[in-house]
Formats: structure tokens, C-alpha cells, sequence
């Protein structure tokens, strides 16, 4: 028992030697974001009359369901910052933890290095605890770095404690998540897999919350991202949840170590199924491979977007009775002819829909060079298929992927909409305020393709390309970014419907731009070395 | 003096009976091959041996201590070779050497520039860019330049050229020499009947041989080319003999290895002009327990 952890240190600093930069760059980017925010808000809203306004303009389901509640009534900077912020960068700090985690168990032990290490004198849960212990000593840095560098700020409203409370509920996030991806590498056998059901949890978390916020209290309770929010820094300041967050992350601690204990290398509970003896015919082309390689992937994302739209839709309900009994609000919304209030929160909601959907064609575009490195593709080309046929089967599968994934999105606003709201949307306005953004999704997907014909190596660009285009169309208005800000992001371009009229022009000249980008991306891919 | 036993091992994933009641002795000083056709259980064995895997039913020992329980006591004394050698793209070869010998709690010692030097290696090169063999030698390098007592290698030269498959046998010879034991599993048959003391052939996960080479080739068939003065008769009804081939007066064929007595006794009688025997090669041996494998389906 004792000799379990053995050289649980050494692989730590082993870890951390590996991933410095990786580590930097999480940290420095996260604590960065979250200073550059308190700053704008003063500068942009200095004067609380300003800052009332936009709080009013919060005071709805919908912002609500996004954001998670605020002090509303008392909207100081500081309190801006909490209810803006708080929640998005916890689903940051939270998607740091899932990938690295994942990135050290379970992948490690996948491509077979943990092999090499365990034949070593190393405990048998050396491993494992090194990784956590790297996630929570980066969380608890990361705690501190915020927390100091939000109280350095000298911002009135922003005292120390509310700053520490503030870092602590990011660095608790990311602690929980890093234990419940712990957990989760040890259910599964793939890393994919491990990647996958974490970002799934983390996902239902936010929905959960965003549902429970708006029409349950009690729901909030059951999702680790609704205790989040009740830290409430810079108002309430309640210490309380960040005990609930430790201490269930504890729990988890406790049960992937005894579940590493008990279990087989490379084997999990949850083990894969014995496949079948021959190929059907469908797989033996490329394009049926490629399929093949990312099915479950891609019904997990079916599945995601289409709950995604789902309860983006049901919130629309609790938003039309809002505005039914508010009068004043009525009048200080209304600003555009001929559309219902919810109406216009349309646009917002299809930018997020559309940018989430723009992930999964992304990954299964992307996937083609994953197969590159890994030395698979080597296989087609050196069975006279054509790179052109190889790459277009990818190619043509992402694009049916973003297609499906923003119509299921767009399926399930309307499904929930019209059982919940009593002047429904019609399908065809849903349907096409969502589907508007797939010429901005190819154009990306193009980007995708041009990396990988000619800088493969430069691939994880297009991912910052696509929190980018996140990043300025979300808070294009509140932080009131100039417009060839969002014009550097191809869904910048697309009108917002149904508040905005809709125009040929920005459909056809993204979708050229997007064939443009894509016909270079295949001659590089024609051109250059495949790697192994 | 037992270094590795083990004893009734049996290993279950799920349904399948990967490893059924296997025994096996390593001693002291000594080099034991292992060797079975694909799907066999070898490697499962191994990484039982290893405490990576936990065993369904049965015992391992090592140096007295228990595999699983004790894994990282007796990790202190055994290197590990696997066939497939994965490694961290963005290291060096020089620094994941470094990083197993600090992990054994040695220090970097003249063992190591001295195989890196036998082995011809860069270790200056990023681990992404070894072919498989340079990955393989970076793993030899790191276990052959630990003071272990126990070798336990699987497929450890399936990536290795023929000239540093040599540098590999002296490796081993070396090791023996100093009295450490090994356990080599592999599917080139002439390294393991150069090296080994001792054989084990495992097939479906049972052993169904084992024993010193010498007792093994009792087991099998020595193959005879003769010519006779007379031509012989009666031999077709002798038992033992297999596979009888006429070519003008040379006959060839096998005879069971403990019917040779009978079978010469027999052709003596019709004068010898000519008798060639070829002993049987491990590889013969082998043959005849995968060809029995392959007769069966699955596996
Ligand atoms: N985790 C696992 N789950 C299910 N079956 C397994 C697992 N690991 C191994 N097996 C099965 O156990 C059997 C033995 O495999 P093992 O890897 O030990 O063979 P081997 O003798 O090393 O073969 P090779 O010579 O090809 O290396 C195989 O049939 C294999 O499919
Ligand atoms: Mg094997």
C-alpha cells in the first residue's frame, strides 16, 4: 500500500517538465482574460447609471440561462465582472482540466508509454496522482495568480476578499473537473472516450444549471457549474460552495485511485465490444473509414447539439412570460418594427448554436491529420487511392457533419419553443437563422484545410480561430469591440436574423471565399510530405 | 536458485481464457525463451509478471516476492524491454534514458555511453523522429545499463537490424555471464536457440513443452537422406517414419527422434551408401506446434 505512490514526485516535476509551455500558456491566457475584463468594464462603463442600463438589459431568462444569475440591483464593476465572467471562464478553467487530464492518463497509458513507466520501481498509482497533483497545484496557482491580480487592479468595488473568493471558485472548478476526468479514465479505455464523456459532463452541467436558474432552483443544485455561480464574489461572498467543490472532489480523488487500484493496465470497466469479423463494403471505401472512425463521436454530438438547441428553446418560454408582465421593459426594448422581444434574442442565441456546431466538423476534419501522424493514412495512399480522394472524404464529411449539427441544433430550439411558448416561431424562421451561418462554418472548416495541406504542424490554429470568432461575437456588444473586429471573424458577416434582413451577398462571397481556401488547401495536401 | 515462479497462472479477460494454469521456472544465471505463435498469451503473461495486469488465479513470485503485491520491490531488480516502444514525441532519446535510469533511482553511469555507443545511437534526436528500431534500442539501453537482476524482454529485437541484433546477443551473453537471469520472448527462432538455456512454448495459453533444447529435440523428428545398396522396403510400415520422398535412389524422410535407433537398425540391413542427418532445429520443433495452432480455428 505504501509503496503505491512511490516516485509520485518525480513523475510530477516530470509532468511539468513535459507540458511547461503547455502549463504557461493555459495559465498566463486564463489569468490574462480575466484581468483585461474589470479593466474594460471601468473604462466602458464607468458611471453606474451606465452600468444600471446594462443590467437591466441582463435582467431576463435568457441572459440568465447564459450567464447564471448576478447581483443585479447593486451592479458594480466588480459585481459586473462575477456575473459576466465567472461562469464562462469556470467552463474554461474546466475544459483545461478535462483535456490535460486526459492528455496524462489515459491517452499515456493508450499509446503505451505508461507501460514503460510502470515496468519502472513506480507505484501503481504514481501515475495517476502525479497528473492530479500537477492539475490541482496549476488550479491553486491559477486561484492565486486571479485572485492577487484582480485585487492589484485597485478597482473600488473589487476588495480582497471578493478577488480571492473570485479565483478560488475558477481554481475549485478546475480542481473538480481534473478529479472528474480522473474518474472517468479509469471507467473507459480510449482517450477519446475519456476526453469525450468529460467535456459531456461539463457540458450537462452548464445546461442543467442554465435550466435550473431559470425555472428551478432546485435543479441548480445538482450541477457542480450551478454552485459556481453561488459563490457570488463581490456581493455575497460565500465560501461555502468552494467547500462543496473540494470536498466532492475528494470523493472523486478516492474512487478513480481505488478504481486504478483494482483494475488491469490499458483495461477499463467499461470495456469495448468485439467488432466485426469483415468489413461491410461501406467500409472499405475512405469516405466509409473516415465515417466509421468517428461514429460514436459524432452521435455524442448529434446528441449534444440537438439537447443543446433543446434548452436554449425552453428558456424562450420563461423569456416571452417575463416580457408579458413587464412593461417598462417592454418599452426599453423595443427597438425593432415588427419583432417580438424574444424574438431578438434569436441572433444570440444562433451565434453560440453556430459556433458550437462549428466544433465537431472541425474535430472531423482535423481528424485527417490525426490519422496522418499516427501513420495510418499511409495506408490508403499506398493503396492508389489518391490524396485528393482521401482528403475530399474527409473533406465531404465534415461538411455533412456541420450541416447536420446546426439543423438539430436549430430542430430542437423549435421543438422546445413551440411546446413552450404561446406565439410560437415558425420552423422556417428558426430554421433559417440558424442554417445562414453554414456558409461562416465551411469558410471555417476551409481554414481546417488549408492548415492541413500546408502547415500541418500549425493545425490547432484554426482552434484559435474559432474562440476568436466566439470571443468577439459574444462579447462584440458588451465590450463594445469596433466592427472590423468581428469582420475578421467569417461569421461577422452573416445578418442576424430574423432582426436583420437577409442578403445574398455576405452567403455568396463567404461560400467563395470557403471554395477559394479549400481548392489551395488540396493542392498543398497534393504537395508535401506525409508524415509518420 | 528460483528468481521467477509461477505457479497455476490464469488470466481471464472477460469470457476469454487468455492464460490457463501456466507453470514456469526462471533460475538464477539463466536465460529461459519463451515462444508460442501469435495470440498465445506471452505478452499477457509477461505484463502479469510485471504486476501490470492482476492475475485471475494462481501465483507469481519474483525473488521471492509477490508480483502484484510487492510490484514495486521487485521492480528494482528487473528491466523491461517491450516490442512495441512507444515513447514522448517532444523528448530527447538521451532524456528518457535519463528519465528510467532516475526512475530506478541509479545515476547516469559509463554503462550508458557505453551502449549508446555499441548501438550506435543519437541521443540527441526528439523521440518523434527514431524509426522503430532506434525507439527499441533507446528501451535496451535504458535496461541493460540498470544493474537489474532479472531481465524480462519481449520481442525486444522485432525492430533491430541484423548488426545490432548481434550487439543485442552480446548484451545477453554479458548478463548471464554475471550471473543475472533472463526472460526472453521472441519470434526469431535462431536467437533464442543461440541464447537459451531453456524453452518454453506456449500455445492457446497452456505450455505445452518445456525443458533444456536437448530434451526438446527428443520431441521431434531428425531428417535423414539415404542411399542404399538394396532398395529398401518395409519402410513405409516402420513406425515413426513420416514424409517419405523418393528421388532416383536417394530416399528422404523424418524419423521420430526416439524411433532413430529402430528406423537404423532397420536400413542397415539393405547397405549404406550414403546417410545424412540434419538435427532437428528449434525451428522444426516449433513448426509442429503451430502447424498443429493453425489446424485449429481461431485463437
Ligand atoms: N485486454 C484484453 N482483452 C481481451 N483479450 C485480450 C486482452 N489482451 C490480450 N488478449 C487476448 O489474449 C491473447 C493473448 O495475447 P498476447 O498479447 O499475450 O499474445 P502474444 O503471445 O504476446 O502474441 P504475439 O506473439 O502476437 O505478441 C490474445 O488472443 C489476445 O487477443
Ligand atoms: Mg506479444
Amino acid at each position: 500500500m505504501k509503496t503505491w505512490f512511490a516516485k509520485t514526485g518525480m513523475l510530477s516535476s516530470f509532468i511539468i517538465r513535459r507540458d511547461r509551455l503547455r502549463i504557461a500558456l493555459w495559465m498566463i491566457g486564463i489569468t490574462f482574460f480575466s484581468i483585461i475584463v474589470p479593466i474594460a468594464f471601468t473604462g466602458l462603463y464607468n458611471s453606474q447609471a451606465e452600468r444600471d442600463s446594462m443590467a437591466a438589459t441582463m435582467m431576463n431568462p435568457a441572459m440568465t440561462a447564459m450567464v447564471g444569475p448576478g447581483d443585479l440591483n447593486n451592479y458594480t464593476v466588480g459585481a459586473m465582472t462575477t456575473h459576466q465572467m465567472l461562469l464562462l471562464t469556470a467552463v474554461v478553467v474546466g475544459l483545461m482540466s478535462c483535456l490535460l487530464v486526459t492528455r496524462h492518463t489515459r491517452a499515456e497509458e493508450e499509446d503505451g508509454r505508461l507501460e514503460l513507466i510502470r515496468a519502472l520501481p513506480v507505484g501503481r498509482l504514481a501515475h495517476l496522482n502525479a497528473s492530479i497533483y500537477v492539475l490541482f497545484t496549476m488550479n491553486i496557482g491559477l486561484s492565486i495568480m486571479i485572485g492577487f491580480g484582480l485585487f492589484a487592479l485597485d478597482i473600488a468595488s473589487m476588495d480582497l476578499e471578493g478577488s480571492l473568493l473570485y479565483g478560488a471558485t475558477l481554481g475549485a472548478t478546475g480542481i473538480l473537473f481534473t478529479c472528474v476526468t480522473a474518474v472517468l479514465s479509469q471507467l473507459v479505455e480510449s482517450s477519446r472516450a475519456t476526453l469525450g464523456l468529460s467535456i459531456a459532463v461539463l457540458l450537462i452541467s452548464y445546461l442543467i444549471r442554465a435550466i435550473g436558474d431559470v425555472s428551478n432552483e432546485v435543479l441548480s443544485w445538482v450541477s457542480p457549474l450551478g454552485w459556481v455561480t453561488k459563490t457570488e464574489p463581490y456581493s455575497g461572498n460565500e465560501w461555502w460552495p468552494i467547500t462543496l467543490l473540494i470536498g466532492v472532489s475528494l470523493i472523486l480523488v478516492i474512487i478513480a485511485n481505488y478504481l486504478n487500484a483494482i483494475r488491469d493496465l490499458e483495461a477499463g470497466f467499461i470495456s469495448s465490444k468485439p467488432g466485426k469479423k469483415h468489413a461491410s463494403p461501406f467500409l472499405q471505401s475512405p469516405i466509409g473509414l473516415a465515417l466509421r472512425l468517428q461514429r460514436s463521436g459524432t452521435v455524442s454530438w448529434a446528441i449534444g447539439m440537438l439537447v443543446i438547441g433543446l434548452s436554449y428553446g425552453s428558456v424562450l418560454g420563461d423569456l416571452e412570460s417575463f416580457f408579458a408582465g413587464n412593461d417598462m421593459l417592454k418599452q426599453m426594448l423595443a427597438m425593432e418594427e415588427g419583432y417580438t422581444l424574444t424574438e431578438q434574442f434569436i441572433p444570440m442565441l444562433m451565434v453560440v448554436i453556430a459556433i458550437i456546431a462549428t466544433i465537431p466538423p472541425v474535430m472531423a476534419v482535423s481528424k485527417l491529420y490525426g490519422e496522418e501522424k499516427k501513420g495510418r493514412v499511409e495506408h490508403f495512399l499506398s493503396r492508389t487511392v489518391s490524396r485528393n480522394k482521401v482528403m475530399a472524404s474527409f473533406f465531404i464529411l465534415s461538411m455533412g457533419n456541420g450541416f447536420m449539427m446546426l439543423s438539430l441544433a436549430a430542430v430542437g430550439l423549435w421543438i422546445a419553443a413551440y411546446t413552450v411558448m404561446d406565439q410560437a416561431f415558425s420552423f422556417s424562421m428558426i430554421y433559417g437563422a440558424a442554417i445562414s451561418y453554414y456558409p461562416a462554418i465551411s469558410v471555417m472548416l476551409g481554414v481546417a484545410l488549408l492548415l492541413i495541406g500546408w502547415f500541418p504542424k500549425f493545425i490547432s490554429v484554426v482552434w484559435i480561430y474559432v474562440f476568436y470568432s466566439f470571443v468577439v461575437l459574444y462579447f462584440g456588444g458588451l465590450f463594445q469591440f469596433p466592427e472590423w473586429i468581428g469582420k475578421l471573424s467569417p461569421y461577422g458577416y452573416i445578418p442576424q436574423l430574423p432582426i436583420e434582413e437577409s442578403h445574398v451577398i455576405p452567403y455568396v462571397s463567404l461560400s467563395m471565399v470557403a471554395i477559394l481556401i479549400v481548392i489551395l488547401g488540396f493542392k498543398g495536401y497534393k504537395k508535401r510530405d506525409i508524415q509518420s | 536458485m528460483t528468481v521467477l515462479k509461477v505457479t497455476n497462472l490464469t488470466k481471464q479477460f472477460g469470457k476469454f481464457k487468455a492464460l490457463n494454469g501456466i507453470n514456469l521456472e526462471v533460475n538464477k544465471g539463466e536465460v529461459f525463451g519463451f515462444i508460442g505463435p501469435n495470440g498465445a498469451g506471452k505478452s499477457t503473461a509477461i505484463r502479469i509478471l510485471l504486476g501490470m495486469l492482476q492475475a485471475t488465479n494462481g501465483h507469481v513470485t519474483i525473488f521471492g516476492k509477490d508480483a502484484w503485491q510487492d510490484a514495486v520491490e521487485v521492480h528494482k531488480r528487473t528491466a523491461y524491454v517491450p516490442g512495441d516502444v512507444n515513447l514522448w514525441p517532444n523528448l530527447t532519446g538521451g532524456e528518457v534514458i535519463d528519465l528510467f535510469i532516475k526512475l530506478r533511482g541509479g545515476e547516469p553511469n559509463n554503462r550508458r555511453a557505453e551502449l549508446i555507443e555499441k548501438f550506435s545511437l543519437d541521443p540527441t534526436k526528439k523521440c518523434s523522429t527514431y524509426s522503430k528500431g532506434n525507439r527499441q534500442k533507446i528501451a535496451l539501453i535504458a535496461a541493460f545499463s540498470s544493474d537489474a537482476d532479472l531481465y524480462i524482454l519481449d520481442e525486444p529485437t522485432s525492430g533491430l537490424d541484423p548488426l545490432m541484433e548481434q550487439v543485442f546477443q552480446q548484451c545477453v551473453v554479458e548478463a548471464k555471464k554475471e550471473g543475472k537471469s533472463i526472460l526472453l520472448s521472441s519470434h526469431i527462432l535462431s536467437e533464442v536457440e543461440r541464447l537459451c538455456d531453456r524453452v518454453g512454448i506456449i500455445r492457446h495459453g497452456e505450455i505445452i513443452e518445456s525443458g533444456s533444447l536437448q530434451e526438446l529435440r527428443h520431441l521431434t523428428r531428425t531428417q535423414m537422406i539415404i542411399e542404399t545398396k538394396q532398395p529398401i522396403t518395409g519402410l513405409t510400415e516402420l513406425d515413426g517414419v513420416h514424409d517419405i520422398e523418393t528421388n532416383h535412389q536417394e530416399l528422404k524422410f523424418d524419423v521420430d527422434t526416439e524411433k532413430l535407433d529402430q528406423v537404423i537398425k532397420h536400413i542397415s540391413a539393405y547397405g549404406i551408401n550414403k546417410l545424412e542427418s540434419a538435427p532437428p532445429t528449434l525451428e522444426d520443433l516449433f513448426m509442429r506446434h503451430y502447424q498443429v495452432t493453425s489446424n485449429k480455428v481461431g485463437g
